[in-house]
């Protein structure tokens, strides 16, 4: 459109497009995970200095472990932002899975499997009715997750109290399938000496997974589209109903696979868990450069937001702080990832 | 650019049933197309103006064609009444002021919201759309002022949202993108927009490049019926020209086009025929060769409405 575009486009076009344009460095700021990643390595580099046992391999394999048991979560919920909505009930809602699961399982005196199986439908199904609320009614997610989230939390206890006399479930770890349960949801994989847990095996899958629908298929421009123009993408025949609704369930999947974590790791659930988990996820979110706003943003960006959290949580232990101070560091970890991001996409936008 | 309106469909009730024809048809001819268009788009003298439409054959049936709708909404009275005709290669504009129902109108061609009353046939058939993709799977494409686009996203996924190619199969399903880079890239081309990187947000094109990118997609897609809702309306001098040359190379390539504006002059630039909407209702239709510019604007305006005003405001000012 040379005869609209101001002056510089001269010595451009005689050199043709992108080439002389974008160089790597910028190309590099425009990613939504740079803010994270940078800030990754801050927190990364300031352990290693103030906490002496932080660089030690097994302390590399505890933070790891948290960062995976957000990042699960973190993932879905990046989506989900990206997609232009919130899901509260995200936290409790894996309390949820896990008690179905354990609850159901001891009952029936079922194969542990068995209570697995019906915990996805069961979360699966909280998803949707989520998403089908959302894309029926008018009020925004904000306000029916919220209601999902209460809904939840007085079913956990309520359901707990009823069925099990007390706030936590009973012992399954000896019933039929509890150890191959185990292996898949709550193992540790041993690599050079090292312990790892395997949700972090599940972590990096969900990156994967993510990314590829995210950047790869027709279904991730749809979630960009959902939310950075929901009248636009709905103008051109994008299914936002649907694609909404995937993102819930999506949530769903994170939620069942911590929650069954949670339960074969601990053996019992405690039903009053979870609550608050949900703002860790956003925040984990946001840090990893998605717009709260909907349409940016990345599911790497948000696994390295969750290593945030994990460096930070484990990191003041190992640095032999009062633990009191993680949410200090957290806030001020976030304000200064939203205000990072902020100023790397605007000079991003200015110098294309 | 404006001359060469030799494609033309002149056979779209007949074979209806293959819109997907269109877009092979304009990828394969694209190599030398778009070398044609490049020269024409950078040339100051290629004026919109100078374009009449070409001969219409009047017995035929029309792409769409509205008689008498009307909508309401509760008891609000949006539109009655309102007649309108779109043919290939044909330009009809819809006039009117805010609040006039222009809006309504797109919507009810658009597959929005479904009419109340009238018939609304599209190639002859009487049609009751039940969503805007349905529409599109009819040929009616449309491109709304405010959402056309979707700021943050790249070039190249807006070009080809909700109709995205695939490659692959079962889990391994993924877009063509490479093909959808190289395509959006080529489709632009041809209307003249030599974009640096199709990797930027659409955002960050000016109003008029947005404006366009809506177009070449809804083209490149098959539409046969394109509904553009005031593309000119928050643009520039030079950019409305811009566009208006984007619709009338759509005109050119064989497509009926609605014109929603309330600009009487850039309706008249390219218009065919006029239909003056005022208070949902209708309140003038005219072809091309039964109006003069002068009369509608002064209709537009408002006519004697306008010499009301011009009283009212001498005396406002006089003492």
């Amino acid at each position: 459109m040379s005869a609209t575009a101001p002056a510089p486009e001269k010595p451009v076009r005689a050199a043709d497009e992108r080439l002389l344009k974008t160089s790597p460095v910028k190309r590099l700021l425009g990613r939504p995970e740079l803010g994270s990643v940078v800030g990754a390595v801050a927190v990364f580099l300031f352990f290693a200095i103030v906490a002496d046992s932080f660089l030690q391999a097994t302390s590399l394999a505890t933070v790891l472990y948290a960062a995976s048991t957000i990042g699960i979560m973190a993932v879905p919920v990046a989506l989900l932002m990206i997609g232009g909505e919130f899901d509260l009930s995200a936290g409790v809602m894996v309390t949820t899975s896990a008690l179905i699961s354990s609850m159901f399982s001891y009952q029936m005196t079922a194969n542990v499997w068995v209570g697995v199986g019906v915990s996805l439908v069961a979360t699966l199904a909280i998803g949707v009715f989520n998403g089908v609320m959302l894309i029926r009614t008018d009020p925004p997610s904000f306000i029916i997750t919220l209601g999902t989230f209460l809904m939840l939390t007085g079913m956990n206890l309520g359901f707990t109290k009823l069925i099990s006399g007390t706030v936590s479930t009973k012992s399954i770890s000896d019933m039929e399938g509890f150890p191959s349960a185990k292996d898949v949801f709550a193992s540790t994989l041993t690599i050079g000496g090292v312990d790892f847990k395997i949700t972090i095996v599940w972590w990096l899958a969900m990156v994967a997974v993510a990314t590829w629908i995210l950047l790869r298929t027709r279904a991730g421009n749809w979630i960009f589209a959902v939310g950075g123009g929901e009248q636009a993408a709905r103008a051109v025949g994008v299914p936002v109903g649907r694609t909404k609704i995937g993102l819930y369930m999506g949530v769903a999947f994170g939620a069942w696979v911590s929650g069954q974590h949670l339960l074969f790791n601990y053996d019992v659930v405690q039903s009053g868990e979870g609550v608050g988990n949900e703002l860790i996820y956003i925040i984990a979110a946001v840090i990893g450069g998605c717009l709260i706003t909907g349409g940016y943003g990345s599911a790497v960006g948000a696994a390295v937001g969750a290593l945030i959290f994990g460096m930070t949580s484990k990191g003041i232990v190992y640095a032999e702080w009062n633990p009191d101070w993680f949410k200090f560091f957290l806030g001020a970890m976030l304000l200064l990832a939203t205000l990072l991001n902020a100023w790397v996409r605007k000079r991003a936008e200015a110098t294309k | 650019m404006t001359t060469e309106g030799a494609p033309k469909d002149t056979s779209p009730g007949a074979d209806g049933a293959v819109p997907a024809a269109d877009p092979d048809l304009a990828a394969a001819e694209e190599p030398s197309a778009g070398d044609e268009a490049v020269p024409a788009a950078s040339e100051e003298s290629a004026a919109p103006a100078g374009a009449p439409a070409p001969p219409v054959d009047r017995t035929r049936t029309p792409l769409v064609e509205l008689d008498a709708v009307s909508k309401y909404y509760g008891n609000i009275r949006a539109l009655e009444g309102v007649s309108l005709e779109v043919h290939a290669g044909e330009i009809s504009c819809v006039l009117g002021d805010n609040g006039a129902g222009k809006s309504t109108l797109i919507k009810i061609i658009a597959g929005l919201h479904q009419h109340d009353a009238g018939t609304f046939s599209i190639e002859g058939e009487e049609t009751r759309l039940g969503s805007p993709r349905e529409a599109l799977d009819r040929g009616i494409a449309t491109v709304y002022q405010d959402l056309a686009v979707v700021p943050l996203m790249p070039v190249w996924r807006n070009f080809f949202l909700g109709s995205e190619p695939t490659k692959g199969v079962g889990p391994f399903k993924r877009m063509d993108v490479e093909f959808m880079r190289a395509t959006t890239h080529a489709e632009l081309l041809r209307m003249g927009i030599d974009l640096r990187d199709v990797d930027q947000p659409i955002g960050t094109l000016s109003g008029g490049e947005r404006q366009c990118v809506a177009i070449a997609r809804a083209v490149y897609f098959g539409a046969k019926v394109l509904v553009l809702d005031e593309p000119t309306a928050a643009l520039g001098v030079k950019q409305s020209g811009v566009v208006l040359k984007y619709v009338a190379a759509a005109r050119d390539a064989g497509l009926g086009v609605v014109l929603i504006t309330h600009n009487p002059h850039h309706a008249y630039l390219v218009g065919d025929r006029f239909v003056l909407l005022k208070r949902g209702a209708m309140s003038g239709a005219h072809t091309r060769a039964e109006i003069t510019l002068d009369e509608l604007t002064r209709q537009m305006a408002g006519g004697s409405e306008l010499e009301d005003l011009r009283h009212e405001l001498e005396r406002a000012t006089a003492p």
